[in-house]
């Protein structure tokens, strides 16, 4: 009896093992299952492993057919963009509060610690009689880009999806892409970044991309908004668009013609035409990818001034005292 | 070898004098000070400096510039009046060009201290990308430390040979120093033609060099959207201002080491005043080109271009706006048109005034531009919205304007402050004519 009881556990065990096995296997892996290892075993050695397939069914692999999948092989080249993509962004204008939700996820995912944030919500009023409104700005990652003209080593490149991303680990820190861009959407990181991660800095180094900005940031090297490809590649908005508690942000494709703010998902091309879209600084000639919409029939503007911080845009962790001048 | 003895005593290399010495203490001091503050901040990172991401160029750009432009004496003085066949710039040649390579070396040195990341510097070859302005200045900066230096040493050459000479008997040591510098010169016909085709090959090469670096300079700037930068004006007008404070900062000099070395009968009143003519001729220039850029743009001044003149011209920075254009420029000009300024004392005085004044026009060309984005400054702490250079960067630049200095005074120790050589044969030409008048 006891032997028996001793018996089942073992299987149990046993089987535990093995599924957990699979599924470490299984989830990562089994992308090399060739046709037939079960009845033709080529191993020299004669060793078999059991795996659980798909269906649920024990298995016999030979081990030298099981390879690793690779999780963190990216499918496309850094520098050269996801295919057939052209990311672009519409910002309705009319729907801005200055609720700021934007501008905090996107310090918080980028690790923003910085006295200046990238996405920048500003107060406009051009003249007096002309009426106020909010202004958000990104990196407007331009089809004739300044900043990408005048980088000596290529640490800022254009890529074909229509991202402007930033290699900091090439960077050479003169800072001639920051005099270049007109939008003002470029951040210097003069010190050593005080970023907190909750996973440890291996996986941080890991994960470290252009296409992730801000992980991490590099003392002496430029950052900026990215567009979040990190999450276009999930098949996810990008931070800013999600937080947005007024869908002001659209993100998406402009080969496809489609744009979504979450919500509701449109017709680029009808969206623009409908609203009257623009891009900012045109007379530039520097070609935006990112559309505004005016600020017509928009919502109150004043009840954005309560968020409104001429001297901040980075809330600090301790924010009792502002320490903005360390010098 | 009597013949080189008077000059080698009057322009040779001397020891120096108690004064010399305190002025070498001050100026190590300086630098060594600058050591420590450019260590600090390549541990803190630039954040030791006043820069921040909306001026973010600051002190280190504008005095990169000063040092180029005060580089291009080199080019107009031993260059332009070469081919001229102005004879009166013989005493000043081998100061200019000492001037001139001391400024492009601590050029070079000074872009790096604006690098945040030098570790990377290998990058800027590695990875060079051609339509970078950056990159131009990779390119054409080291070119010019070369051809400054050959510039300087080919000329040369005959008098460490006769340096070589001098010391054999009594200091071996230097003897043997001069005489690897002197290359086994015989003055032999070949030496002579080699040595005077290089030279002249050299000094016309340093004029398009010379044009071509202080427009890269300005390309620097004028590559960018930014309001008061974006300027076709710019490259020219970088030229005019470069020989003001070229010729400003060569004046200054010659008029030291005369003093010091008791020079008045080798660098005469006639050859102050000459140059003095030069001196107003390039202020002259200057001021045309200032006009274009200030004046002339204020009758079609878009709105953030009349916004950024008016910053300078009546708002923030009017005060040294207007002191460095009337009294480092305009009075410069007016004045030097008067035969007793051009005299060695006052031009000295004008010449200092033009060369510090020089130094903060650089200053006013890269800060207030960077103050005028074409979006609102927001979201930064006030202090973002201005700019005035931090302790560190104070000691950091002191340094360099001190290493500088230090080349000079270094140059001026140990190589003849003239060519000994050609003023021996200048002296053997007269002698002969006289003896032929005599005859």
């Amino acid at each position: 009896m006891d032997d028996q009881m001793k018996d089942t556990r073992r299987k149990f065990l046993n089987n535990g093992w093995k599924l957990g096995l699979a599924s470490i296997v299984g989830g990562a892996a089994l992308t090399h299952l060739k046709e037939g290892f079960a009845f033709e075993s080529k191993d020299p050695s004669g060793k078999t492993m059991e795996l659980m397939d798909t269906e649920g069914n024990i298995i016999e692999v030979d081990p030298m057919d099981i390879e690793e999948m690779d999780l963190d092989h990216v499918t496309h080249n850094v520098r050269r963009g996801i295919p057939g993509r052209k990311f672009t962004m519409v910002v309705d204008l009319a729907k801005c509060q200055n609720a700021l939700a934007c501008q905090r996820s996107c310090n918080k995912h980028h690790f923003v610690t910085g006295d200046n944030a990238w996405l920048k919500v500003y107060k406009m009023q051009e003249t007096e009689d002309t009426a106020p409104y909010w202004l958000p700005t990104m990196c407007m990652h331009c089809d004739q880009p300044a900043c990408v003209t005048v980088c000596p080593v290529d640490a800022t490149f254009k890529r074909e999806d229509g991202l402007v991303l930033i290699d900091n680990d090439r960077c050479v820190g003169c800072r001639f892409c920051m005099a270049a861009c007109p939008y003002s959407t470029r951040v210097f990181n003069w010190n050593e970044p005080n970023q907190e991660f909750e996973m440890n800095m291996d996986m941080v180094e890991e994960m470290h991309s252009p296409e992730h900005a801000g992980m991490p940031s590099v003392k002496g090297t430029v950052d900026k908004c990215d567009f979040c490809p990190h999450q276009a590649e999930k098949g996810e908005l990008p931070h800013c668009v999600t937080a947005c508690p007024n869908g002001v942000f659209y993100f998406g494709d402009k080969n496809e013609d489609v744009v979504t703010n979450g919500n509701e998902t449109v017709r680029l091309s009808k969206l623009l035409e409908e609203n009257a879209g623009y891009r900012m600084f045109e007379d530039l000639g520097t070609e935006p990818s990112v559309y505004y919409l005016p600020p017509k029939d928009r919502l109150s503007f004043e009840e954005g001034l309560e968020n409104y911080n001429e001297f901040q845009s980075v809330e600090k962790p301790d924010s009792t005292v502002e320490n903005s001048d360390e010098s | 070898m009597s013949k080189y003895d008077q000059f080698i005593k009057d322009v040779g290399p001397q020891k120096f004098s108690r004064g010399g010495m305190l002025w070498m203490g001050f100026l190590i001091l300086l630098i060594a000070a600058g050591i420590v503050a450019y260590i600090d901040q390549l541990i803190e990172g630039q954040v030791v400096t006043n820069m921040r991401d909306y001026v973010l160029w600051g002190v280190y750009i504008s005095n990169f510039v000063f040092f180029v432009a005060t580089s291009f004496v080199g080019a107009i003085v031993v260059a332009v009046l070469r081919l001229t066949n102005s004879e009166w710039r013989r005493p000043f040649v081998r100061l200019a060009e000492i001037v001139a390579l001391a400024c492009i070396i601590m050029a070079g040195i000074t872009i790096v201290i604006d690098m945040a990341r030098p570790d990377r510097m290998l990058n800027l070859f590695i990875h060079a990308r051609l339509q970078s302005p950056i990159t131009w200045d990779v390119i054409i900066i080291p070119t010019f430390i070369v051809v400054s230096l050959l510039l300087l040493y080919f000329p040369l050459i005959p008098d460490f040979a006769i340096l070589r000479d001098h010391y054999k008997g009594n200091n071996k040591r230097l003897s043997k120093i001069y005489g690897f510098f002197a290359v086994k010169w015989q003055w032999t016909k070949e030496q002579l033609k080699l040595k005077n085709k290089s030279v002249h090959l050299l000094a016309l090469m340093i004029i398009p060099l010379g044009l071509i670096l202080e427009s890269i300079d300005a390309y620097l700037f004028s590559t960018t959207y930014r309001v008061g930068w974006d300027s076709s004006n710019f490259a020219p007008y970088f030229i005019s201002g470069a020989m003001v404070a070229g010729i400003g900062a060569l004046v200054s000099v010659v008029y030291i080491v005369r003093r010091n070395k008791q020079l008045e009968s080798y660098i005469t009143e006639y050859h102050f005043d000459k140059m003095g003519k030069l001196f107003n001729l390039a202020c002259i220039i200057y001021l045309y080109f200032n006009i274009n850029e200030y004046l002339v743009p204020l009758f079609t001044a878009k709105k953030g271009e009349s916004e950024h003149l008016e910053t300078l011209l009546r708002g923030d920075f009017a005060i040294p706006f207007w002191i460095v254009t009337l009294i480092g420029l305009v009075l410069p000009a007016i004045l030097l048109i008067f035969k007793r300024f051009r005299k060695p004392k006052p031009m000295f005085y004008i010449a200092v005034v033009v060369v510090i004044c020089s130094w903060w026009k650089r200053y006013l060309i890269v800060t207030p531009t960077l103050l005028h984005p074409y979006l609102p400054i927001q979201g930064v702490p006030e202090s973002w919205r201005h700019y005035f250079p931090s302790l560190h960067e104070w000691v950091i630049t002191s340094a360099t304007l001190a290493m500088a200095l230090m080349i000079i005074t270094l140059l001026v120790r140990y190589v003849p402050v003239m060519s000994i050589d050609r003023l021996a044969e200048e002296e053997a030409e007269r002698v002969s004519t006289e003896k032929k008048a005599t005859i």
